[in-house]
């Protein structure tokens, strides 16, 4: 459900959900008690710090250390098995990439493929390969360019209005979008783009032309597919553009505004230069996770008539995987879509912690 | 204050666009929901676009739930729904809370091994593979423990609770409580909204999960609502009305839309308030 490309710490997302957690009032209000609570706790230290000074054996401190905290590693327990066994295991079992698995005979015992890049080389001299990649990519970088500006114009403005209603109103609606399912989404599509029932093609009929198959034509499945993406995203994008501007120091409207600056002057020097840095990082983030067309959403609204357009990587390995049982060969395109994403992902992050610090 | 000209042709077109914006989230939604409760003879007579329909008629919504399938898929979904986020809940809640406490051993450890999940993954085929061979497949299991700790969430809840006062902890291990005994009665009252963002995350995401369902689940009985939505909206796609249909197939699919989605917009407006609420708070002040 959430864009893998906020899923970093160093993203503004996730440093906003924690002020968003902050703000709320529970927090708040246990401030007091905590004030007494700290007094209470100096006052015991202060007994205590006579004892504390006893030699320990550095290894028995880390014992006793584990010791001390041994609930805490059995709360920890379940969730490290469940790493583990759904996170870490299936790392390993992508050797059956090397391998001609076959279910009968299980991951160990099945025979290595033969040069062991055997399934590699298949992929990577297959037609379908450019046409996989092209797509992947093609997708990704439209939903890239159509999708970064909107949220940010709408941050911009819902900060411009004035009116703390219409905000209220602006932002709660505008957000509702990103708690659709793909399914859901998709059942708005036919009803605005089906060939034969959408409101779209029956305003066009009307209008004395031919019905446009948005669905099945690969001249518009693309659109179709970045449309929706960012019909999606336009309002839950802006969250985090929202939060940026919110920590713009006020201070420099007023003087701009003492300076006589109309609003298109603020917004030109003072907002956005307040956000580039966010807006940078956003993008690179973006980047780095380019191999990610949308999964999902492809595969819910795609259909035999488009693949030419719309099959990416993803689509390509669940189908040969799962429903062709070629599970070696998909395993391999997995894994080179999971090399080649890691390496992006470690670039691209780099770049933006690089970036963030030089403009910071 | 005085405002000039510019400023005022600005405010015009700003809460035009702001309007637009809010409508078009909107508007698609309510021509799905309208469709569904129009007689298909008042949508034909209107051009097809109706947002306020004059007659409504619940027949759609009344064929829909005359077979058992559609309240079964329904009952499916709650179920994953609700143990699921149940289950994701009590388990993120304590990977966060040890992985929080700076003096734990091995936290760097830990972190690493968990954050190295959201770069690299095994893919689709071994996951399900192991998947396969715990047993899950064709049960609801296969659909609540793969996806049963968010790493992302994981991070958003350890980083509330060390935003939390050490002195907190401190005085409490020194009246004597222990962990379990600090995380029920001071950790949790204290994080009930950081609980809530991420309880929100999970629920949608089990209420709207299909990928899972059809990744794991052959067995039809046990899909779930999204599963057989989209198969309704595949249908008529490829078949013309049939003649012993009485209710045309777009209003007994758009029905289906609303019944799936209308969950989650029901309890929209009240979580979605804690969004908005930190928004505005960090929209007034700036």
């Amino acid at each position: 459900m959430i864009p893998r490309f906020l899923l970093y710490e160093e993203s503004f997302f996730y440093r906003f959900l924690l002020i968003l957690c902050y703000k709320m009032h529970s927090f708040v209000n246990a401030l007091p008690f905590v004030k007494t609570l700290r007094y209470i706790n100096r006052e015991k230290r202060w007994e205590g710090s006579a004892a504390m000074d006893s030699k320990t054996i550095k290894g028995t401190a880390l014992w006793n250390d584990v010791w001390k905290m041994r609930a805490l590693y059995l709360m920890l327990t379940p969730g490290l098995l469940w790493y583990i066994i759904y996170k870490y295991v299936p790392m390993i079992g992508l050797v059956i990439a090397f391998k001609d698995y076959n279910i009968v005979e299980g991951v160990a015992a099945s025979p290595w493929a033969d040069p062991w890049h055997k399934y590699f080389t298949q992929f990577f001299h297959s037609p379908y390969f450019s046409q996989l990649l092209t797509n992947t990519l093609l997708i990704s970088f439209y939903k890239l360019i159509f999708g970064i500006a909107p949220p940010i114009v709408l941050a911009i403005l819902i900060h411009e209005c004035r009116s703390l209603v219409m905000k209220k109103w602006v932002q709660t609606l505008s957000f509702m979008p990103h708690f659709l399912s793909w399914v859901i989404i998709y059942g708005i599509v036919i009803a605005f783009f089906s060939e034969t029932s959408g409101v779209v093609n029956r305003f066009i009929v009307e209008n004395g032309s031919k019905a446009i198959p948005f669905l099945t034509s690969t001249d518009w499945f693309r659109s179709v597919l970045v449309a929706s993406d960012v019909w999606q995203n336009l309002g839950w994008g802006a969250i985090i553009y929202l939060a940026a501007i919110s920590s713009i120091d006020p201070s420099l409207y007023e003087a701009c505004r003492v300076d006589g600056g109309g609003r298109f002057r603020m917004i030109w020097n003072i907002t956005l230069p307040g956000i580039r840095s966010v807006i940078v990082l956003m993008f690179i983030l973006k980047v780095g996770h380019i191999l990610d067309a949308g999964f999902e959403q492809i595969y819910i609204m795609y259909n035999i008539q488009v693949y030419e357009v719309a099959d990416i990587i993803d689509t390509w390995v669940y189908r040969t995987g799962l429903q062709q049982m070629n599970f070696s060969l998909a395993s391999a395109v997995g894994l080179f879509k999971s090399l080649f994403g890691l390496v992006l992902v470690l670039v691209s992050n780099s770049l933006a912690k690089k970036w963030g610090e030089s403009i910071w | 204050m005085v405002r000039g000209l510019s400023d005022r042709i600005f405010d015009i077109f700003l809460y035009a666009i702001l309007t637009a914006v809010a409508l078009l989230s909107v508007i698609p939604m309510v021509y799905v929901v309208s469709i569904s409760l129009t007689p298909y003879t008042e949508v034909l007579k209107n051009g097809g676009f109706i947002l306020f329909p004059k007659s409504i008629t619940f027949e759609a919504y009344r064929q829909l739930f005359s077979n058992n399938q559609i309240p079964r898929a329904l009952f499916v979904t709650i179920f994953i729904t609700v143990v699921g986020t149940a289950i994701n809940i009590i388990l993120t809640v304590l990977m966060a809370y040890p992985l929080s406490r700076k003096k734990l051993r091995g936290r760097s450890i830990f972190l690493m091994v968990i954050v190295f999940t959201m770069l690299f993954s095994g893919g689709l085929i071994p996951t399900y593979l192991v998947v396969k061979a715990t047993g899950m497949t064709n049960t609801l299991w296969a659909m609540i423990v793969p996806s049963a700790i968010w790493t992302f969430n994981v991070l958003i809840l350890k980083s509330f609770y060390e935003s939390l006062p050490e002195d907190l902890f401190e005085s409490a291990r020194i009246d004597g409580a222990g962990e379990w005994r600090v995380l029920a009665g001071i950790v949790l009252p204290l994080s009930v909204p950081a609980m809530l963002t991420v309880g929100l995350f999970y629920t949608v995401g089990h209420w709207n999960d299909f990928f899972q369902a059809i990744l794991y689940i052959t067995n039809t009985d046990l899909h779930p609502l999204q599963v057989l939505v989209r198969n309704l909206l595949l249908e008529s796609q490829n078949m013309n009305n049939q003649s012993d249909v009485i209710l045309p197939t777009v209003t007994l699919q758009m029905a289906a839309v609303v019944s799936a989605s209308l969950p989650i917009l029901a309890v929209y407006p009240f979580i979605q308030k804690h969004f908005t609420k930190g928004v505005l708070v960090g929209a007034i002040k700036g």
